[in-house]
């Protein structure tokens, strides 16, 4: 039966063996996976609204409910100080990315559990499952985004340089909810207290950045642990690059900062809890 | 990196697992609020312990009572273009090894060596989401067994053949029937194309038809040369298609030979019967004061006493019996069952030399031929029974005494020819088969009758 082949494909070369220690970030690996990363992506974006009467609307209705509230609530009634800008602009452009990154954080940090039938039955880059939500919510939040752009064409805010800065504070953006899941989603495999935290862990994010209040009323001597939270330099940069206001560096750079250092201890952190993630879930 | 000839090469692989931690029963309502105070900790150091294994190595033997051993110093090989089986009771670490072969769980000590692109199938249809379509699942599902969507794209249209549910491709998958689902998810896995296949028992799903065709299928995938793992209860279809196998027991490696030779030893391990059977002590064996049975033996041709026969040879069933009284008429007989219960024949002694004559006392032996090419692959079992003729009376009747395997390791002589799926039928005949060709469409029937009729 047996048939030699010519051994053009057959160089590859898989090596089994318990390892230990911090592994690094497989790309080569990751590559190969390319397609099945397309395809997780896809049927996320495609069964999210699938049998709902609204279908892609409510990735419009869902923001808009809340700018609503949280500019009748603290723009009307509480009257929180927005440095000038109308509340209702001054929190769209904060509650959009928002809503994105509180979204994928959390579809993120529950997707090795929820898909804990398939990973104990097929190898693939564990990788893939956390940051399936970060690129699949992207098309929620470019549908959400065009509030934001009537609200920028209602109150005639013209385009300014700043708008170049929009592709880092979108890469910013993603990388929050990332850094986050990866985190927590290898955290979640043996501690389920994950997503029993994550709605106030949530709530207290939102409260912890400028979204519903300008960065200005934080006192100045706490403002550089403020900024250590990226959030607060992603929705700051945000808001300087779309209504054209100058550019707060000193709430962005601690932020960016943080954010590496979160992205790369939670991508090591999760790569070692990969291996044991089928026998521990 | 020396012999570029093995496929894969496992080296002392173990694996354990820590399992159910003891939860403590409480007695009073005090306990009870006293450890919900203390438990927060006591969890964290449970869940954090669940992988630790720094202290334990597969050769000592006082290992924590949580733990368990899965998989113990397992170590083989298999070349390039083998098609190896592997069998053993459940619990006996199968899984286990083809999670760690197709890198689902790492081991806990060893080391595996994988020379070729490498699939496995643990489950048809993983993925599956029943929002999306036949044509959206069939991608999604063949990407996560590691195709390329390129692949796919050549692939699509012999995969909705192969599935027959053409009609409903672009219906959401949860309005199929399971069937469908099942026939699609198969559909997809048997277009894999990896050098090295590794297969859990999925094939127990589906309809008779449908597996009967994805065993031809995963023949095709034998024949091309590929690598094989094959975990199965099915000893028919491991015998055929394996000429390897190796069976596991207690995470072990018990036997790794021939398939039909581990076949055997596995069927005789599980039910206890096997090719001979002697009873030493003449007052425990089966029999009455007229006659008892001293022993069963199954033999090849060339006399050798054997466990398993290819299903083309003969083989002889021989009785052996001490006569204690003498004037009895004697009917000796057996019943041939099979696996599943089912009566194959029962066989009486014919031989006229002593058919209807009184016997003296003494020894006899009766050995009976089955003829090759009767029965079909399995196992079966011979109970043997003596009866007296006059006064009509059963003497004894042992069931299972001992147990033949068929097993068709397909030369593509026999009465399957070619087929690999499962032929049903206890027996299996090659009978003789004429075709006639009719090239005017003249009716062929007729002029053979008036041929023979002539002759």
């Amino acid at each position: 039966m047996r048939i030699d082949r010519s051994s053009s494909k057959s160089d590859s070369l898989t090596i089994i063996q318990p390892s230990s220690g911090w592994n690094i970030v497989d790309f080569k690996e990751l590559k190969d996976y390319r397609d099945l990363f397309y395809f997780l992506v896809w049927r996320d974006i495609k069964t999210l609204y699938a049998q709902t009467i609204m279908g892609f609307s409510w990735a419009i209705i869902q923001p808009l409910v809340q700018i609503v509230l949280f500019t009748i609530i603290f723009g009307k009634i509480a009257r929180l100080s927005t440095d000038g800008i109308p509340y209702i602009l001054f929190s769209t452009v904060a509650i959009i990315p928002w809503t994105y990154m509180s979204q994928a954080m959390s579809n993120s940090s529950q997707s090795l559990i929820q898909g804990s039938n398939m990973l104990g039955k097929i190898y693939f880059p564990r990788l893939l499952f956390p940051i399936t939500p970060v690129l699949s919510k992207l098309v929620d939040f470019g549908i959400s985004l065009l509030i934001v752009l009537c609200l920028l064409l209602y109150y005639r805010v013209s385009p300014t340089w700043n708008l170049l800065f929009l592709p880092l504070f979108l890469i910013m953006m993603m990388s929050i909810p990332t850094a986050i899941g990866l985190w927590l989603s290898s955290l979640a495999i043996r501690f389920r207290d994950v997503k029993q935290v994550m709605p106030f862990f949530i709530q207290m994010l939102m409260y912890s950045a400028p979204i519903v209040y300008s960065a200005s009323s934080i006192p100045e001597s706490f403002r550089l642990l403020y900024s250590l939270n990226p959030i607060v330099g992603v929705i700051e940069g945000l808001r300087a690059c779309l209504l054209g206001t100058p550019m707060p560096w000193m709430y962005i750079w601690p932020g960016m900062v943080a954010a590496v250092f979160l992205l790369i201890s939670g991508a090591l952190y999760f790569k070692r809890m990969e291996r044991i993630v089928v026998d521990v879930i | 990196m020396h012999d570029s000839n093995i496929a894969i090469k496992v080296e002392n692989i173990s694996k354990c697992y820590r399992i159910g931690m003891k939860e403590n029963m409480h007695d009073t309502f005090g306990h009870t609020i006293l450890d919900c105070l203390k438990s927060p900790l006591k969890n964290y150091r449970k869940y954090r312990s669940l992988y630790n294994f720094d202290d334990i190595h597969p050769d000592q033997d006082n290992i924590p009572s949580d733990v368990v051993w899965a998989v113990r110093d397992i170590s083989f090989e298999v070349e390039k273009g083998e098609v190896v089986g592997i069998i053993g009771v459940n619990g006996a670490g199968k899984s286990t090894l083809l999670k760690i072969l197709s890198k689902i769980t790492v081991p806990t000590s060893g080391r595996v060596t994988i020379r070729g692109r490498i699939s496995s199938l643990l489950e048809v249809g993983t993925g599956f989401h029943p929002e999306l379509t036949g044509r959206e699942n069939v991608y999604l599902n063949g990407t996560i067994l590691g195709m390329r969507k390129k692949e796919i794209d050549r692939k699509f249209d012999e995969i909705v053949d192969f599935s027959g549910i053409e009609k409903f491709i672009e219906t959401p998958v949860k309005r199929y029937s399971s069937g469908m689902r099942v026939r699609l998810a198969f559909a997809v896995a048997a277009y894999l194309e990896p050098e090295i296949l590794l297969i859990d028992e999925v094939l127990a799903v589906g309809d008779a038809r449908f597996q009967k065709k994805c065993l031809d299928k995963m023949q095709d995938v034998g024949r091309q040369g590929r690598t094989v793992l094959f975990v199965s209860h099915n000893m028919p279809a491991v015998t055929r298609l394996c000429p390897r196998t190796i069976l596991l027991n207690g995470g072990r490696v018990q036997v790794d030979d021939l398939s039909h030779r581990v076949v055997s030893s596995y069927m005789h391990s599980e039910k206890g019967t096997k090719a001979e059977r002697i009873w030493h002590d003449m007052m425990g064996a089966p029999g009455d004061e007229v006659v008892r049975l001293c022993s069963v033996r199954v033999r090849t041709k060339d006399g050798r006493i054997t466990e398993s026969v290819d299903i083309s040879q003969p083989v002889k069933i021989e009785m052996e019996y001490e006569v204690l009284q003498p004037g009895y008429e004697l009917r000796v007989y057996y019943h041939a069952i099979n696996e599943e219960g089912i009566e194959a024949f029962l066989s009486i002694d014919t031989d006229p030399t002593w058919l209807k004559k009184p016997r003296p006392i003494g020894r006899f032996v009766s050995n009976s031929w089955i003829p090759g090419n009767l029965l079909s692959e399995g196992t079966y079992f011979i109970g043997p029974g003596i009866y007296t003729v006059n006064p009509h009376e059963k003497r004894f009747r042992v069931s299972d005494a001992v147990a033949i395997h068929v097993i068709d390791s397909m030369d593509g002589n026999g009465a399957r020819v070619n087929f690999v799926g499962n032929l049903s039928g206890v027996v299996r005949p090659l009978l003789k088969w004429e075709t006639i060709f009719a090239p005017s469409g003249n009716s062929v029937a007729t002029e053979t009758m008036i041929g023979e009729a002539n002759s």
